[in-house]
């Protein structure tokens, strides 16, 4: 059986060699449609894996709560200083509130100017604990990082991030050197203590989180900041001062399990819109839901690009009935010659339907092999863009200019059965056409 | 003698828009197996309309056709093409080889059609080999049709019919497009394998082809006009 079904595709493959550029442009016309199928499902896997690697850098068991300043025509009062946010009270409330809690990491965040002898850099500054780093990915290049014993004592020191430290020092290790933070007009000085090795940004997804740059950083004990700083911060821009009362930036909470991350977000609102009420005054991010939401987008994606490339797909495969139908119209006398010889129906379908698979399955196999060539295809355009078009260049996106194509196995192993099931599909009418000739008129056929 | 085939009160019609020719108009006949018939008759009179109901090719609009017991009428086209295949060998005036077959492929066609489509084995080649050799195309085998003369193609299409040992040959005035001397090399042939106890009903147009024949058959407008033996 399998022997008999290998004999009749050499077959097939032997009389399609008699028209090598007709059935060339059958295949070809496959190929196109295969290798947009992997093409396409690789480009969008690459682009939303970015995505998904951007989330779960968030920690998928993390709930992300931010203050945010209040739109300026709520603002109460005629102080020009404005009071909002996440309190140290909030803080405690969900350690207590929230049974799954495994930890809440609060940070309180400015920008500021920072100097070191007579140079001079605007920096993030961030008075933080130990667990900051951890939840961020960031490690040591140099010297440490924050330590719980540092949030006790209360001291002047610094850990700068990567940028940080080369605008200040250049290539100088910073480590032992000082430097001068100003805020609320006065100036202090901290000791550094280490240097984070350089990050890559996290880019923002979607509308609700903004990305962020942890290379211009400089982090602080969150005591420190507190005794130092204080809440109140006040800057003077242009004449004016503005000004804000803030106790806590960002409180990063982790649960210890996914199926606990909704329970706990639904707590965490109850609590903080008690106290907070309409000032609409926090966000509240939960990387779990996006990254569902990103999956949803993925598949969604993946769904239109198989459908658009399932139309070229499909005009290959007219491609290949339009072959079939001409070689059933040449081959009218051989079809009954066999008639004659003793082929029945089925025979002479089994024949022309073999040649149309073999078409399409040379077809689909060619799209395989050009769909491999995805990554170096793609790394080719954003090479000649990067060197030749810089300015269309630095117009790109991130995303588009770090994109990676991922081939998914699956795209390979549907484009290759869609590609024979076409085969299939648009060479039965022709084998069918073939099939059902009249033996004799077949046999005066000229 | 043994039947080869039986035909009884044939019919055969076809439509054209509203006009109907009759190609058949009842015939009947019965082919003893080993006869040697030569069926003859003017242009249009039915004789290759009958011939290829004889062989199974063409299906008779009414009347009955028995084949070696089976009642043709009864048969699917799975059957029928089994029929043809075991049973009946064609040779055409026009050859209808495949072109682009080698000789050797186009012999051993009517095997890839054997009943449960065996594989090709080894012996069915040496079959083969041997065919065209009997025929006289023992040093041709790779040439592919255009390669060949008239008379050897003719010969390759009678290798080709023979492959599978059937019981009848069908010839379609098989010497048509020959000329004499190469026709007799063809009417020997067809002698010899009648020697051999086949069957074969032939048209022709030529007198000295059909006097080779045992029994003549005279067709006209679709009737048998008249049926004899000869010398007679
Ligand atoms: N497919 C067809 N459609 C319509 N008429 C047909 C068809 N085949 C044959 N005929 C008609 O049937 C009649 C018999 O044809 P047939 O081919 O049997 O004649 P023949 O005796 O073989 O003639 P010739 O000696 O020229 O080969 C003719 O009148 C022919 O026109
Ligand atoms: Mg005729």
């Amino acid at each position: 059986m399998f022997q008999r079904f290998v004999r009749t595709l050499l077959y097939s493959f032997k009389s399609l060699l008699l028209h090598k550029l007709r059935a060339g442009l059958a295949v070809l016309g496959i190929l196109i449609g295969v290798t947009a199928v992997i093409w396409l499902v690789a480009l969008g896997e690459g682009v939303s894996y970015q995505a998904q690697q951007q989330i779960k850098e968030l920690g998928a068991t993390n709930i992300i709560l931010k203050s945010v300043k209040p739109s300026a025509s709520s603002s109460s009062g005629r102080s020009f200083i404005v009071e909002y946010g996440l309190t140290r009270e909030d803080y405690d409330r969900i350690l207590e509130g929230v049974p799954t809690i495994e930890r809440a990491v609060p940070m309180r965040e400015i920008t500021s100017t920072v100097r070191a002898g007579t140079r001079e850099a605007d920096v993030n500054l961030i008075g933080c604990t130990a667990a900051w780093f951890d939840i961020n990915s960031l490690s040591g290049a140099r010297g440490r990082i924050l330590t719980d014993r540092d949030i006790e004592e209360r001291q002047n020191i610094a850990v700068i991030a990567a940028e940080t430290a080369e605008s200040l020092f250049g290539y100088e290790d910073p480590l032992g050197k000082t430097i001068e933070i100003a805020a609320n007009n006065r100036v202090d000085v901290y000791l550094v203590v280490g240097q984070t090795k350089s990050r890559m940004p996290s880019a923002s997804i979607g509308s609700s989180l903004e990305g962020r740059d942890y290379n211009q950083d400089v982090y602080i004990p969150l005591s420190t900041f507190r005794s130092r700083i204080g809440d109140q911060v006040v800057t003077s821009r242009t004449g004016s001062m503005e000004g804000e009362l803030v106790e806590l930036s960002q409180i990063t909470v982790t649960v210890g399990d996914l199926s606990q991350v909704d329970d706990a977000s639904d707590i965490i609102e109850i609590l903080l819109e008690k106290y907070h009420g309409s000032k609409g005054d926090f966000s509240v991010t939960i990387p779990m839901e996006l990254l569902k939401q990103a999956e949803m987008l993925r598949m969604m994606f993946n769904v239109l690009l198989v459908v658009i490339a399932g139309i070229s797909l499909f005009v290959g495969g007219i491609g290949i009935m339009n072959i079939m139908l001409a070689t059933v119209t040449e081959r009218t006398r051989e079809i009954g010659v066999r008639r004659a010889m003793g082929a029945s129906q089925t025979d002479i379908i089994e024949q022309f339907l073999a040649e149309t698979m073999v078409l399409s399955g040379l077809g689909g196999i060619a799209g395989v092999v050009c769909g491999f060539l995805c990554r170096p295809a793609n790394f080719g355009v954003l090479w000649v863009i990067e060197n030749w078009l810089p300015e269309i260049w630095r117009s790109l996106p991130p995303t588009i200019q770090q994109l990676q194509p991922i081939i998914a196995p699956w795209s390979i192993i549907a484009a290759f059965c869609i590609s024979v099931g076409v085969g299939v599909v648009f060479g039965l009418y022709p084998a069918r056409r073939a099939a059902l000739m009249d033996p004799i008129e077949a046999l005066r056929h000229e | 003698m043994e039947l080869a085939g039986q035909i009884d009160d044939l019919h055969k019609y076809y439509y054209l828009g509203n006009q109907v020719v009759k190609a058949l108009r009842g015939v009947t006949a019965e082919f003893p197996g080993g006869d040697f018939v030569a069926i003859m008759g003017s242009s249009g009179s039915g004789k290759s309309t009958l011939l290829n109901v004889l062989g199974g090719l063409d299906r008779p609009t009414s009347g009955r056709y028995v084949i070696a017991g089976n009642d043709v009428s009864t048969l699917t086209d799975h059957e029928l093409s089994a029929i043809r295949n075991k049973l009946i060998g064609f040779i055409f005036q026009s050859y209808n080889l495949i072109s682009q077959f080698t000789v050797l492929e186009n012999i051993r066609m009517p095997l890839s059609y054997r009943p449960d489509r065996p594989p090709m084995t080894r012996e069915d080649i040496d079959w083969c080999t041997e065919l065209a050799l009997q025929v006289g195309l023992g040093d041709r085998l790779d040439h592919r049709p255009h390669q060949l003369s008239g008379g050897q193609q003719q010969r390759v299409a009678i290798a080709r019919a023979l492959v599978n040992g059937p019981a009848i040959i069908l010839a379609d005035e098989p010497t048509g497009n020959l000329d004499s001397s190469t026709s007799a090399e063809i009417i020997e042939i067809l002698n010899r394998l009648n020697a051999e106890g086949r069957t074969i009903i032939m048209v022709t147009h030529e007198p000295e082809i059909a006097r080779e024949a045992k029994r003549q058959i005279y067709m006209k407008d679709g009737l048998i006009a008249g049926d004899g033996i000869f010398p007679g």
